[in-house]
């Protein structure tokens, strides 16, 4: 074979990519091939590997039956549902307000942005203290306010999943705010002063300039926020593992029970492709949407 | 130019100036408004240092006491100075973080260099796959990676957790699209100058790239640093525990005293907070500019 020039960078582009697509093989393409086959077995894991046989299709309809996969969903529903818009909402708002109207711009930005910088595990650990319901400061609030029988947060199969919810808007205000930041620094003055001129009110401006130029960027908010809420679980585990009643079970925490509490790794496999399924399908609907979006213009 | 023609339409001098007064006063009020809402931000953290410093009978005092009438630092010691406990864990972190960083940042760019810059077989097919296994979650591959490194003996080992951590398919994709901005006749004078590839890569690629090691970094480190649930799968012993685990089987452990779990959040929080307070304006560029959830 001839030492041709095309050759060598054949050769350097593999030896370049090696330590990479090794990575790549070994810890993402496949396990996925394994999490697939697990799909399809029974393994009484602590038996090792005499334990594991085949079992067909029996995980996948335990899965369609068990009420617990769709309470979790259902609730994974809920919580992205409710907490994704809300924190673009309130982030849309902060970043319109301090990208022209405020002094301080990045001390404000920094408070703001902190929660969702902070680690999970520790906020949801604060957060627990605070929903406290006989004794904890939000209440102790709410009473002084003058509501005698506020609600019981995190030891009420009503109020757990709003409570988790409410914290984890908190956590995802910074991120779309900033990203909303970043947004706006790419809309161009003219098309404001060209506003101005034509006598548009303040609204006016932000719900026909503002809101459509943002889109790409709403889009963008929308995917990452969406993606990861459906993963939701640290704060989960942390503030009730899912209790009480289940009220507050999710997928990710339902995968983890399963497989590593209760080590039936094929039946927490089978979950995680549900999971992974349901994701799917929520971004193809997004990408779809976003394409019409695109036409409009 | 649109700008010059619209000037003279603009109303007189006098008008003006009193817009910029009434500017000024909503700018003066909105920063008082948004001085509460970032105060009601970071409301939770500061009850969490404040209450890191009491005993247990004055943790639920209303209304607050914001600064502790007597500073406890009984909290902070045993948090800090038991055999096992926070200083441990913070070795720990930085350990696994670093060399999980570093690994990143060096398989990310010699791979986004590769698929920027150099044209070899099974290139664009191998990109796609990568593109594709990015919607997968984490979760799908927690379960068969555990088995794997059950049977290779790596469970209860900080290397379990690190070895998967030194990849991402993000970073690939990131440090090829900052690659594929550098002009291809730089690569082109270099070739005809007698530079090998490694060279193209680190002594003329790879400075000028400087801002996207970086952005990197700092998201490397984002999505490492509060790693929670790969570690509580594959961890066991206090020894190895990273922060957030510490954190939480702290919590387990002593259930209602609060100012303790409190001083254990803080001691976990505190130092994470700093950093970013301090290199604020690079968190948010890095995190604005790829829009990444970690």
């Amino acid at each position: 074979m001839k030492w041709t020039e095309k050759n060598r960078e054949n050769l350097a582009g593999y030896l370049f990519i090696m330590p990479s697509v090794l990575g790549f093989a070994f810890f993402i393409l496949l396990p996925l091939l394994f999490s697939l086959a697990l799909v399809f077995t029974e393994w009484d894991y602590l038996r090792g590997l005499d334990g594991l046989s085949f079992s067909g299709l029996a995980n996948l309809r335990e899965a369609l039956q068990d009420e617990l996969v769709y309470k979790s969903l259902k609730n994974n529903v809920l919580f992205s549902v409710v907490s994704v818009p809300a924190a673009m909402l309130i982030g849309l708002v902060f970043a319109t307000a301090l990208n022209k109207f405020v002094y301080l711009k990045s001390l404000l930005r920094t408070l703001i942005f902190l929660p969702y910088m902070s680690s999970l595990v520790a906020i949801s650990v604060v957060w627990r203290v605070l929903y406290h319901s006989s004794e904890g400061p939000i209440n102790a609030f709410l009473r002084a306010l003058g509501l005698a029988d506020p609600p019981g947060w995190l030891a009420s199969p009503d109020w757990a999943l709003p409570a988790i919810i409410i914290m984890t808007v908190w956590t995802y205000i910074g991120y779309a705010m900033v990203l909303y930041l970043a947004g706006l620094q790419g809309i161009s003055r003219d098309l404001y002063e060209a506003a101005d001129i034509d006598g548009a009110t303040g609204l006016q401006r932000f719900r026909a300039i503002t809101v459509p130029l943002l889109k790409p960027t709403s889009f963008l908010i929308a995917i990452t926020l969406i993606i990861a809420s459906f993963q939701v679980f640290a704060s989960v585990q942390v503030m009730t593992d899912g209790g009480p009643m289940q009220s507050t079970t999710v997928l990710a925490l339902y995968i983890y029970r399963q497989a590593f509490e209760f080590r039936d790794m094929s039946y927490g496999a089978t979950i995680s492709w549900v999971l992974f399924l349901v994701i799917f399908v929520v971004t193809m609907i997004q990408w779809r949407t976003q394409k019409k979006w695109q036409n409009q213009f | 130019m649109a700008k010059s023609i619209l000037m003279p339409q603009r109303a007189g001098v006098s008008h003006t100036w009193a817009r910029t007064r009434r500017e000024r006063l909503v700018k003066t009020v909105m920063t008082a408004l948004f001085l509460g809402i970032g105060l009601l931000m970071v409301l939770p953290f500061l009850w969490m240092a404040s209450a890191s410093f009491k005993n247990a009978a004055d943790i639920f005092v209303y209304p607050v006491q914001w600064i502790p009438q007597s500073w406890d630092l009984y909290n902070y010691k045993k948090v800090w100075l038991e055999p096992v406990c926070f200083a441990v864990y913070y070795w720990n972190s930085i350990k696994i973080t670093f060399l999980q960083v570093l690994g990143t940042l060096v398989t990310s760019s010699l791979a986004g260099f590769a698929f920027a810059k150099l044209n070899f077989r099974f290139k664009e097919p191998l990109f796609l796959l990568y593109l594709a296994t990015m919607i997968i979650p984490q979760q799908v591959l927690f379960v068969p990676r555990f088995i794997m490194f059950d049977y290779m003996g790596l469970v209860n080992t900080h290397i379990g957790i690190i070895l998967p951590g030194m990849f991402t398919v993000l970073g690939t994709f990131l440090m090829r699209q900052f690659f594929s901005t550098l002009p291809g006749e730089l690569l082109e004078a270099a070739k005809v100058d007698g530079a090998g590839y490694w060279r193209m890569y680190w002594q003329i690629s790879l400075p000028l790239t400087k801002p996207a090691v970086v952005t990197l970094l700092i998201l490397a480190f984002t999505w490492h640093w509060n790693e929670y649930e790969n570690p509580l799968i594959l961890l066991r012993d206090r020894e190895l525990f990273t922060i957030p685990i510490g954190l939480s089987s702290y919590m387990d452990e002593n259930g209602t005293n609060y100012p303790l779990i409190m001083a254990a959040s803080c001691s976990a929080l505190a130092p994470l907070i700093l950093i970013v307070a301090i290199c604020q304006r690079w968190f948010v560029e890095g995190i604005a500019s790829t829009g990444l959830k970690g």
